[in-house]
């Protein structure tokens, strides 16, 4: 702690710091998902519950690309991209097979089934991580034993940790460059807003979604690839995010992108919150919140503004 | 047909944000009364229509339905004290036939509470609809899915489910419209000789002047949220606000 | 509302089927067979109960809360009052669940669609944060329960049986009678067109709570039937949101044609767990996966509009 500090520095300014670090850090890797199924969600107006598989699938991937690294005594400097690749991996091959196979055949069906559909979908890969992976967890530990630790704020955290915080940031300037500066951003975007005037006015609405499908799978990999070398990878290991991730989407707004950060950090924030003062509210805090918004506001926070249809 | 008033609207306005879309109106209808409601789109008509039926809340004003204060009343208990209306756009069960839309909608008027749980399937309440069809000259079509019938028998079957309860008042929003040329008169005929029949007071809505001139005994003709003309037809129909601002001539 | 409801066909096969059941049971079926058929009745009340809701267009993914809240009603009564008495279990069970559902239908009865769908999922969620992180409720591990007695007497496997077709029957046949009631008919009309049910002097949101109410009285009663025949209640079993989208699953497999279907549905859905545990331990999720997409292309209807189409059976409530 800087000596300049200590005189202003209390128990309560701890407490408050670590709250705000650890929620950040929740924070990061629950946006990187979030915004993918709340991306999903906005352009093609489905719940996708598989979107825990990409998160699982990404984990897995990239927890085997880097005991293989380990393995064979491979450069470290391999770990960054092995994780990146992965996601994209995963991203590109589950989001293409599920749209095209199942997705694709849904499209004017009942919402309520699609996101039967999605489940179904969602408990398949599960198994499919068994096969592939089978049931013992995988530590890949490496990656953050590689970076080590500091002091921040008389805290201490892994550096790999931190670096989640750092890369939400990149994938949130990413996307709002992506989404306001180029022509791809705009037309989805035209595409949130109103389905039919796209498709009156020329956009491709199906390569729109196909488009779409995979890049919010590539982020719901990464958020799992780059997860995994802070925890172990087992079987389930998706459910509980599935279901939180969710809960940040309807909080933010579905189909909100800057609702996908707020939500992300008040869910974040609050889980951090209750971990360290009242564990037991852990996670009735956070679906207390969405149950509130809900019945408040149902729309969510962020409700990407809808065009009036008279 | 008696004298006492069974719908009385008093000095009632209506402003959405600052638009006005009705203006101190005063309407008063007596029992058995038919009365047709004239006006250009927009002018005030189903706004007025709506208050009454309490679909929309009136901003000032009162309404009295036999006497009785209902401003601001719900439309389900509208209906429960005899104050009914169909529909522009038909509003039947598409998915079941005739004859099921009228003993849904004749169980709801005649039972409530604990009776809402007794079968459906009910000789008395069976008759009685039989009897309404039949009246309404839909009897044929009793077993028939209404999403494969026209728009006409839906129109009869919409103002037939309205008057299960027997009202006193019933207001026909455009019950011509969507209706092919043909059926129009026919249909007309039939449901103002039923409503006859029962001494109900009919307040419709309408765009086609022969069906007022032929049915009405009073003209109501509305122009941009104010009532501008209340007289019977021959009067109203050659009345020069009403032939400039509703006829359009 | 119960007069001529012994002529119903369904309910005189429902009647038959449990008879035939109970007695094989005592007569011929191994264990492991009655065992399915209980568990399989008792949650075929829960997938009874979605199925009103269904037939409302309403999905509620967060059944599990009722479920879940109707078993650890019975284990908390052991707990705090040592109630071990089978009808008094059963009793908390669909009391307690149907008390919540009151409570929580004023909210609930003001959405729909996804909304709805939604907001159950959340309450159910903050029920399992609650349990799944409650040292004293046993958190992840959850609760025991002792086996159940009857009036004071010990109730063996057999009895246990013979009890849940009797509540089968009981639950099967009340909401018979409110399906072929006016309120029962209120269920398709809303689903068809919610301005004339308001219209017509019935308040749509009313009739919607007291559907979800029975809904949930339902499911606790499953919820409370399956803790007495586990004799263990967890939250990862029974309120975690996979048990809601599971009992959503059996729901669209069994179809929403007859009160048969969720009993019918339910059963098999045992029966296919217990085999695919033989031959295929690690592909359970997989097969409920499989199923379920199969399902939705294929047969939209569920099990039960095969069944009549097969058999001919046409119940479609008639108002002649």
């Amino acid at each position: 702690m800087h000596p300049f500090l200590l005189p202003f520095w209390s128990i309560k300014m701890q407490f408050w710091a670590t709250v705000l670090l650890d929620g950040l850090t929740y924070a990061s890797y629950l946006f990187i998902v979030s915004l993918g199924l709340t991306i999903i969600f906005g352009v093609m107006k489905i719940l996708n519950v598989a979107h825990g598989s990409f998160y699982a699938w990404g984990a897995y991937t990239s927890a085997f690309a880097i005991g293989f690294i380990t393995d064979n005594d491979l450069s470290e400097a391999l770990f960054l991209p092995a994780i990146l690749i992965s996601a994209i991996l995963v991203g590109v091959v589950l989001g293409y097979v599920i749209e095209r196979f199942i997705l694709r055949k849904m499209y004017n069906q009942d919402i309520h089934l699609i996101v039967l559909a999605t489940f179904g979908v969602f408990l398949i890969f599960e198994d499919l991580i068994i096969i592939t992976f089978g049931v013992d967890p995988y530590l890949p530990y490496q990656p953050a034993m590689m970076l080590g630790w500091v002091d921040i704020v008389g805290l201490n955290r892994g550096v790999y940790q931190l670096s989640l915080i750092l890369l939400a940031s990149i994938v949130a300037f990413v996307c709002w460059y992506g989404l306001t500066k180029t022509k791809w951003g705009k037309l989805l975007q035209s595409v949130i807003y109103d389905r039919e005037i796209s498709v009156a006015m020329g956009i491709d609405v199906t390569k729109v979604y196909v488009v779409t499908f995979i890049g919010g799978a590539i982020l719901g990999a990464l958020g799992g690839a780059y997860v995994a070398p802070t925890t172990s990878v087992s079987p389930g290991f998706a459910i509980d995010l599935v279901v939180l991730s969710f809960a940040v989407v309807v909080i933010g707004g579905m189909g909100s992108i800057p609702g996908a950060l707020i939500g992300s950090l008040i869910v974040g924030i609050l889980r951090a919150f209750a971990v360290h003062q009242a564990p037991i509210l852990e996670l009735f805090v956070v679906f207390a919140v969405m149950a509130i918004v809900l019945i408040i506001r149902p729309e969510g926070l962020f409700a990407p503004p809808k065009p009036r249809k008279i | 047909m008696s004298n006492d008033t069974v719908l009385k609207a008093s000095d009632l306005n209506k402003s959405f944000s600052g638009i006005v879309a009705a203006k101190d109106i005063n309407v008063s209808i007596t029992q058995g009364e038919i009365v047709g409601i004239i006006g250009a789109n927009g002018a005030g008509k189903t706004v007025f229509v709506n208050m009454i039926t309490g679909y929309l809340k009136p901003t000032s004003g009162k309404i009295e339905f036999l006497g009785e204060d209902i401003t601001g009343i719900e439309p389900r208990n509208a209906t429960h004290i005899g104050l009914c209306r169909s529909f522009q756009i038909s509003q039947v069960f598409m998915t079941m036939s005739v004859k099921q839309n009228l003993m849904i909608a004749m169980s709801l008027s005649k039972k409530s509470g604990k009776a809402l749980l007794d079968p459906i399937a009910d000789e008395e309440i069976s008759k009685e609809c039989d009897k309404i069809l039949e009246l309404y000259k839909i009897i044929d079509q009793s077993d028939n899915i209404v999403s494969t019938l026209s728009q006409g028998i839906r129109k009869l079957l919409d103002i037939a489910m309205a008057v299960v309860g027997n009202p006193k008042v019933i207001l026909l929003d455009e019950p011509t419209s969507g209706v092919s040329v043909e059926e129009k008169f026919g249909i007309m005929d039939i449901v103002i000789a039923a409503l006859k029949q029962t001494e109900t007071s009919v307040l419709f809505v309408e765009h086609d002047m022969e069906i007022v001139e032929r049915y009405v005994d009073r003209v109501i003709a509305f122009y941009q949220g104010e009532i501008i003309c209340d007289a019977p037809p021959k009067e109203a129909l050659s009345d020069k606000k009403v032939i400039e601002y509703v006829l359009g001539h | 509302m119960f007069t001529g409801i012994f002529k119903d066909t369904s309910v005189r096969i429902l009647i038959t089927f449990m008879i035939v059941l109970c007695i094989l049971s005592s007569l011929v079926l191994p264990d492991w067979m009655q065992n399915n058929f209980m568990y399989g009745l008792s949650r075929g009340l829960a997938i009874l109960g979605l199925m009103l809701l269904w037939r409302t267009n309403l999905v509620s993914f967060g059944h599990a809360l009722y479920y879940g809240f109707g078993a650890y009603a019975v284990a908390l009564c052991q707990k705090y009052f040592g109630i071990t008495d089978i009808l008094l279990r059963f009793a908390i069970a669909v009391i307690a669940a149907g008390l919540l559902g009151f409570c929580l239908g004023f909210i609930l009865r003001k959405y729909r669609e996804i909304f709805f769908a939604m907001l159950s999922l959340a309450f159910s969620m903050v029920l399992y944060g609650l349990l799944a992180k409650a040292e004293f409720l046993g958190s992840t591990d959850g609760m025991s329960i002792s086996p159940s007695t009857l009036l004071g007497m010990e109730l063996t496997r057999q009895y246990l049986f013979y009890l849940i077709t009797f509540f089968v029957i009981c639950a099967a046949i009340s909401i018979q009678a409110y399906l072929r009631s006016t309120l029962g008919h209120l269920t398709t009309a809303i689903q068809d067109n919610e301005i004339r049910v308001e219209y017509l002097g019935y308040s749509v949101q009313k009739a919607i709570h007291i559907k979800y109410v029975m809904s949930a009285c339902l499911a606790g009663g499953a919820g409370g039937l399956m803790a007495a025949s586990l004799g263990q209640v967890d939250p990862d079993s029974m309120v975690n949101w996979n048990v809601s989208g599971e009992l959503v699953f059996i729901t669209i497999m069994s179809g929403w044609g007859n009160i048969l279907a969720p009993f019918i549905g339910a059963i098999i859905f045992e029966f296919i767990r217990t085999y695919a545990f033989e031959w295929a331990p690690q592909a359970w999720a997989a097969i409920v996966g499989g199923t379920l997409l199969a399902i939705i292309f294929f047969f939209p209807g569920g099990i039960w509009s095969v069944i009549e189409k097969v058999f001919n059976y046409g119940k479609k409530k008639d108002v002649k």
